[in-house]
């Protein structure tokens, strides 16, 4: 195998498993940005996964090829209306953030499988007709080395998530509503002295991470696993959280910690076919982003720190 | 209008009663709109519960180490804490005590208390790390306990594959003598698989009131979680007790896995995903107020759920995935229970 081919196997590994981590990490910026804590992501995935499942199987024959693709909108609207959940509980009614985060995660579980196995009458759905395949695109794949490496035999699910990492570094960075985002999730009051609605900020912030992270979930689905079952997404949620926190909360820091997890993981699973990598345990490359991120956080790694107010209901009046 | 006055204890009972009530008055509500009957269904999960010997067998069996691991969770929340890393410790201490208890070979009043103490230690460790790293450095635990959970699984999967594998993705069996399987307690429920281990619950239960309630310890480790800058002045240790605090909690998860590995199982499976225990014992936590004979009652109505549920599909055709649909708004109801408190004081001020 030339150095050429081992190359374009692992950036095409690397994106196609990075990219429902960098939707989802993509959402966890926004909710986190505001000042909300979301370990829903994982939930919040597997409800797309299931929504995006659900409605390729269902509207396949309606549809035929863009049934994945519109059913990854359906999946973003329906992960932002189930977010609404979390924003209720932890901002309406000022439950433990983490808390309304687990029991969204125990609910998308519930509901999910619940209802698979009520229209289909079994625990697992079939496999999908049409998925999101891996392409080479057009022109630019006939580049030479480039081409081959960076576009060939890649979905576009991924190059849609990196632009995107681009233009939510853009909303948050350098657009008002970015700039109150980050106030809310920083210094409520002060926002709120502003004239800056905290609520309203957190429930948009909130919600937009649902469809982020319902996006995520459904490309996983219609790209990676076909199917869907109760095990479909198990952590690829709480890897998103890990690669949002690992990316300092930053756009581009989530985007390039998701494609570093992405890498690992890819590895992990083709590693056995690449020569220097044999003979390390596969385990050590699947534990590898989860160790990154405890590093990053204790600052071995450049410290990651959060928003300040991360966690904490906003209640107008209290000092 | 009657009047009312609810001290602050009878809202404290009052809350998680409720909110039991409404979780399963909403799991009503889901039956019915998706079309089964929920009279049945509850009534074949009552039966799944409590209807034999050895379905209430299998209820308490079903709720030892949802007990610890609730346990463990309100230990941590007590001293301000948030562990929600017990699904990783209780797979650590699993996973140390069914290596104890196949590789020693000791007489039965040595090799038990041994190998679950191997998996408090190794539960101990798993949480000792967050706790150091939050004592230290200031890392919120709540991160890197999720982080060693996924650690922790795909290590114990990767040693049992290594170093214990009998075959068929499972562990070696543990010695006789390390188990806690009794045929008396069998025998009386009817054939389930309840075992000893529902002693060694019941004296963790005791054990974490008498340390946080009983001792200077204990007094301390709340102290730091209420508020951290009141007893750094009065000379306490803050990253200390947070460290042991955490270690302690971890060490209840890991004991949580012996229960399973010596008890339950005999064994360990290598897992591909989470047993689930761990985010169940943040509900019991939840439920049962943080408080260690709350834990009891909460792990008791979980532990029937979770154990009846099979019985509920077989007999009304419900999913069974409906528990964790219940376990969700009983989480919900009580983390929200702001509202519920504020309407409870509300009513018990104008009845006066």
């Amino acid at each position: 195998m030339s150095f050429l081919d081992l190359l374009a196997i692992i950036v095409s590994g690397t994106l196609y498993t990075a990219t429902p981590l960098i939707f989802t990490a993509l959402g966890g910026v926004f909710s986190e940005r505001s000042g909300v804590v979301n370990i829903a992501l994982e939930g919040l995935m597997l409800f797309g996964a299931f929504i995006g499942i659900v409605m390729t199987l269902l509207m396949g024959d309606v549809w035929g090829t863009a049934a994945p693709w519109v059913s990854l909108i359906v999946a973003a609207i329906a992960g932002g209306l189930f977010a609404l959940l979390h924003g209720v509980a932890s901002i309406t009614l000022k439950a433990d953030q983490t808390v309304s985060g687990v029991a969204i995660n125990f609910l998308s579980l519930g509901l999910t499988v619940f209802a698979i196995k009520k229209i289909f009458g079994k625990g697992q759905t079939d496999f999908i007709q049409f998925r999101i395949e891996k392409v080479d695109v057009p022109i630019l794949s006939d580049i030479p080395i480039i081409g081959k490496i960076f576009f060939s035999d890649v979905p576009y699910t991924s190059y849609i998530a990196i632009i995107l990492a681009f233009v939510v570094w853009y909303m948050i960075y350098k657009t008002p509503f970015g700039l109150r985002l980050r106030a809310v999730g920083e210094h409520p009051m002060a926002a709120d002295t502003m004239g800056i609605n905290v609520y309203k900020m957190r429930y948009i912030a909130v919600c937009i991470s649902g469809m982020f992270a319902g996006v995520g979930g459904a490309v996983f689905a219609t790209s990676i696993s076909g199917n869907f079952s109760g095990g479909t997404i198990t952590g690829q949620g709480f890897l998103a959280l890990a690669a949002m926190i690992f990316g300092k909360w930053h756009p581009i820091g989530a985007l390039g910690a998701a494609l570093f997890f992405g890498f690992a993981q890819s590895l992990a699973i083709t590693g056995g076919t690449i020569p220097f990598l044999k003979d390390v345990p596969s385990v050590i490359l699947t534990i590898l982003p989860y160790v990154f991120t405890i590093l990053a956080l204790v600052g071995f790694v450049g410290r990651a720190e959060a928003p300040k107010s991360l966690g904490v209901p906003y209640e107008k009046g209290k000092r | 209008m009657p009047k009312i006055t609810l001290s602050p204890r009878m809202i404290g009972l009052l809350v998680p009663t409720v909110s039991a009530v409404f979780g399963l008055f909403v799991g009503a509500i889901v039956m019915m709109v998706s079309g089964y009957d929920p009279i049945a269904g509850y009534g074949a999960l009552w039966e799944g519960m409590v209807g034999t010997p050895r379905a209430f067998g299998e209820t308490v069996r079903t709720m030892i180490p949802l007990v610890l691991a609730g346990l463990s969770v309100a230990f941590a929340f007590r001293t301000g804490l948030f562990n929600i890393g017990v699904e990783g410790q209780l797979l650590v201490g699993w996973f140390a005590s069914v290596w104890a208890g196949y590789a020693l070979h000791l007489p039965a009043v040595l090799h038990i208390p041994l190998s679950i103490l191997g998996a408090a230690i190794a539960g101990g460790i798993w949480g000792f790390i967050p706790g150091f790293l939050k004592g230290k450095f200031k890392v919120n635990e709540v991160i890197v306990t999720i982080m060693m959970n996924y650690i922790a699984l795909y290590l114990t999967y990767d040693f049992i594959k290594r170093f214990l594998h009998a075959g068929n993705e499972k562990s070696y069996n543990v010695q006789e003598t390390a188990s806690l399987v009794s045929p008396m307690l069998s025998d009386i429920t009817g054939g389930s698989r309840l075992h000893w281990g529902i002693i060694v619950a019941l004296i963790m239960a005791v054990l974490m009131w008498f340390l946080i309630d009983r001792t200077a310890l204990g007094y301390e480790l709340k102290a730091v979680g209420f508020n951290t800058y009141a007893s750094q002045y009065a000379g306490m240790k803050v990253s200390r007790n947070v460290v042991l605090s955490m270690s302690i909690a971890g060490a209840f998860a890991g004991i949580g896995g012996a229960m399973e590995g010596l008890g339950t199982f005999q064994n360990m499976t290598a897992m591909s995903s989470f047993t689930g225990i761990g985010f169940d014992g943040i509900a019991v936590a939840l439920l049962g107020a943080n408080n260690a004979f709350g834990i009891l009652l909460a792990a008791l109505l979980f532990g029937g759920l979770k154990s009846a549920a099979p019985q509920m599909n077989f007999t009304a055709n419900v999913p069974s995935e409906l528990i964790n649909v219940i376990i969700a708004f009983i989480i919900f109801f009580v983390a929200s229970s702001y509202v519920l408190r504020w309407l409870l004081s509300r009513l018990s001020k104008e009845g006066k």
